[in-house]
């Protein structure tokens, strides 16, 4: 299986510079899982790699990616030992559930309790065997995988991920966790989070994608998100991200939230060569809301790109995106989001900002706000900023006592201060500065 | 004993000399007011002290507890015991005024021992206490970003209580009157005057007598064309109050001072 015609550009360029040519493995069985993704498969042979002629990849390109070098996860992976502090509780609280997935390796734990109440935490292996029914039901309405090319990747090679299902009327104090630990070189790693919150329901989901540093080779992570929050539930949800330099790392969600339910949904990204996330709220259900904060902090060659889209679908919705990112090296990164209001969306409330500090000569941020109102009595603001580090505010904390670089790293963590407070997990904020510390220190 | 000795300093910013030769001994436990109109050099010589990269020393010697003042970078210069209470304070958005001076202290102890893990957080909070109350500065002021949507005298008094938290040898107060309202003056001329009793040498920039009524000065100096025109005791401030500039002017003509 070839892509020969999306090799060529509208410049005639080589985009890609080897031909992708591997296959899924698909289950024997013929559930509703299969059927999904291979229809994520026809998808995918369709659809071109895209290229700067469309407007979300204008500014990240995947030229450089050695596509046909790949191999599929399962066959070739070396598995090493995930560090302790990743499995650490990121909340204040015990894990009420764990998945790590180290290669082929899955290690599954939920607490008894809320297995009896019929919460639903496991892999997707164990989610057809065990809980054909309510994964059929969480698949139906799962269409992320048809967005482009890397969505039906991960769909249609995603053969592995996590389901979380609460269901009606209950509640989990602890925090779930799940973690993918990939590891290999010139290794496609796909990957499929399913979330279902049936009404009145609530959770905390810490789901972290990472790896060990590999200078060798590269690897291929594509993920697809597909989160539903039904009416008057409440989903904290929290994902970090910090991957290797040998990953490029393509990942496509979606959040869908239905009347009078709460999302909080925060981003950390930390680390992979590359980085284009795709990341939609949509608020479906009237009277729904939904926060969305994201911290990156990039360095070296480093390229993270967050497309993020805000799309009010009823009325009385709220949404309240912050996105603060500092860059080092000759780093790069974007950040395009847009604001949408349909036209039966009266009442609503949007915002978004995304605030900058680019602190060398070499690096460089794209900030890229959008709206697009189809009606009136709405309240939507947005605002995008791109600054330096201020010479007076580094003299100024000298003029204390301050060493320049502890100064700096003062003014990059007051900086970041505006996320921190929306963060309400002490151990993802104590990882957030951790990451300040580590990167600031190299530079 | 602390001294900050200033001898034929000349400075330029931009290509610009602004100081003309500015010499001034300044020891510890003393009080020096410099006067003067606007642009004749003040705040330039106060930044040059605490060594601003954008200004440029063209010759003269700054000797401050027999080293080279010069020679040292600003957060140096600082821990070795010189201050600088800023006329137009910056903002640093993010940063609380308590977790900044932790900081400070902390490069303070962490210089003289590089094993040093930091003042204890309840030993630092006690510390900071006791200086705001003071300074009669409400203990919320330890949360609130510095110098973020301060009004102009709480500017002022966050400056104080730096210098009251920091304990320097020699404080350069820019303005430091300026903008306040009789009682944040007469509060932060008792801090001033608190840590004078503590063996302080201030060098304080003014254009107003009226802080001179509760920090007396030991001399008052007159600048004027990048330099230093005129020197005296308290009733040279006095005098300027009632008398004005004019009668500097006359003396030393376009401003350019005689040899000092």
């Amino acid at each position: 299986m070839t892509d020969n015609a999306v090799l060529i550009t509208r410049s005639k360029k080589i985009l890609v510079d080897e031909q992708f040519s591997l296959a899924p493995v698909f289950s024997e069985t013929s559930g509703q899982f299969t059927k999904y993704q291979q229809q994520a498969w026809e998808v995918f042979k369709k659809l071109p790699f895209p290229d700067d002629s469309q407007e979300a990849w204008k500014r990240t390109s995947i030229r450089g990616m050695r596509l046909g070098q790949l191999q599929l996860a399962d066959s070739s992976i070396v598995e090493s030992k995930i560090p302790v502090e990743l499995t650490k509780p990121l909340t204040d609280d015990l894990h009420g559930g764990e998945i790590l997935f180290n290669g082929s390796q899955v290690t599954l734990q939920l607490d008894e309790k809320l297995a009896k109440q019929g919460v639903i935490f496991t892999d997707l292996r164990h989610a057809q065997s065990e809980h054909a029914e309510i994964f059929s039901k969480v698949l139906q309405a799962s269409t992320t995988y048809a967005e482009d090319k890397f969505a039906a990747l991960a769909a249609a090679f995603g053969s592995n991920g996590v389901l979380l299902y609460i269901p009606k009327n209950v509640t989990v104090e602890k925090p779930l966790h799940s973690l993918l630990w990939t590891a290999g070189e010139g290794t496609l790693h796909a990957f499929q989070v399913f979330v279902y919150l049936e009404e009145n329901a609530s959770a905390t989901y810490v789901h972290e994608t990472a790896s060990a540093e590999n200078k060798n080779g590269q690897n291929l992570h594509a993920a697809l998100m597909d989160v539903k929050v039904g009416p008057n539930s409440n989903l904290n949800f929290v994902e970090l991200q910090s991957l290797g330099s040998q990953d490029w790392n393509f990942t496509h969600e979606k959040v869908s939230v239905d009347r009078d339910a709460e999302v909080d949904w925060i981003f950390g990204a930390l680390g992979s060569h590359l980085t284009k996330n795709f990341s939609d709220l949509n608020l479906v259900g009237q009277g729904s809301t939904g926060k969305m904060s994201g911290f990156f902090f990039a360095n070296g060659h480093q390229h993270l790109d967050h497309d993020t889209q805000q799309n009010h679908m009823a009325p009385n919705t709220t949404s309240d995106l912050l996105f603060k990112g500092a860059l080092l090296g000759e780093s790069r990164s974007v950040w395009q989001g847009m604001i949408y209001v349909a036209e039966n969306a009266s009442k609503t409330d949007g915002y978004q900002a995304n605030r900058n500090l680019v602190l060398s000569e070499k690096a460089r941020a794209d900030s890229i706000p959008g709206l697009e109102i189809l009606t009136d009595d709405v309240r939507c603001t947005h605002g995008a900023t791109v600054g330096k580090l201020d010479a007076e505010q580094v003299f100024y904390l000298e003029s204390r006592g301050i060493p320049r670089k502890e100064a700096e790293k003062l003014i990059v963590e007051g900086f970041f201060d505006p996320i921190m407070q929306r963060i309400p997990f002490e151990g993802v904020r104590k990882r957030f500065q951790n990451a300040i510390e580590q990167k600031m220190n190299e530079y | 004993m602390s001294e900050l000795d200033i001898k034929d300093l000349k400075v330029s910013i931009e290509g610009k000399q602004i100081l003309n030769g500015v010499n001034l001994n300044v020891k510890q436990g003393e009080v020096h007011a410099i006067m003067g109109p606007n642009g004749t050099g003040k705040s330039t010589l106060a930044y040059t002290l605490m060594g601003h990269p954008s200004y440029i020393v063209n010759s003269g010697e700054v000797t401050f507890k027999g080293q080279n003042l010069l020679d040292l970078a600003v957060d140096e210069r600082s821990r070795l015991g010189l201050f600088l209470a800023f006329q137009y304070p910056v903002s640093i958005p993010g940063v609380t005024v308590a977790n900044f001076l932790r900081t400070a202290v902390n490069a303070r102890r962490k210089a003289s021992n590089p094993e040093d893990k930091g003042i204890p957080i309840p030993e630092f909070r006690k510390l900071l206490i006791e200086k705001m109350g003071v300074l009669k500065i409400d203990s919320s002021f330890a949360g609130r970003y510095l110098n973020e949507g301060f009004s102009g005298g709480e500017k002022k008094r966050a400056e104080v209580l730096q210098m009251a938290v920091l304990q320097p040898e020699i404080a350069i107060l820019d303005e430091t009157d300026s903008g306040l309202d009789i009682d944040a003056l007469r509060i932060v001329s008792e801090g001033v005057n608190l840590l004078r009793s503590q063996n302080i040498g201030v060098l304080l920039i003014t254009h107003y007598q009226r802080m001179l009524n509760y920090v007396k000065p030991d001399a008052v100096h007159i600048m004027m064309g990048g330099a230093i025109v005129e020197s005296g005791g308290a009733d040279l401030a006095l005098h300027l109050e009632e008398h004005g500039y004019d009668w500097v002017r006359e003396k030393y003509e376009n401003g350019v001072p005689s040899a000092s």
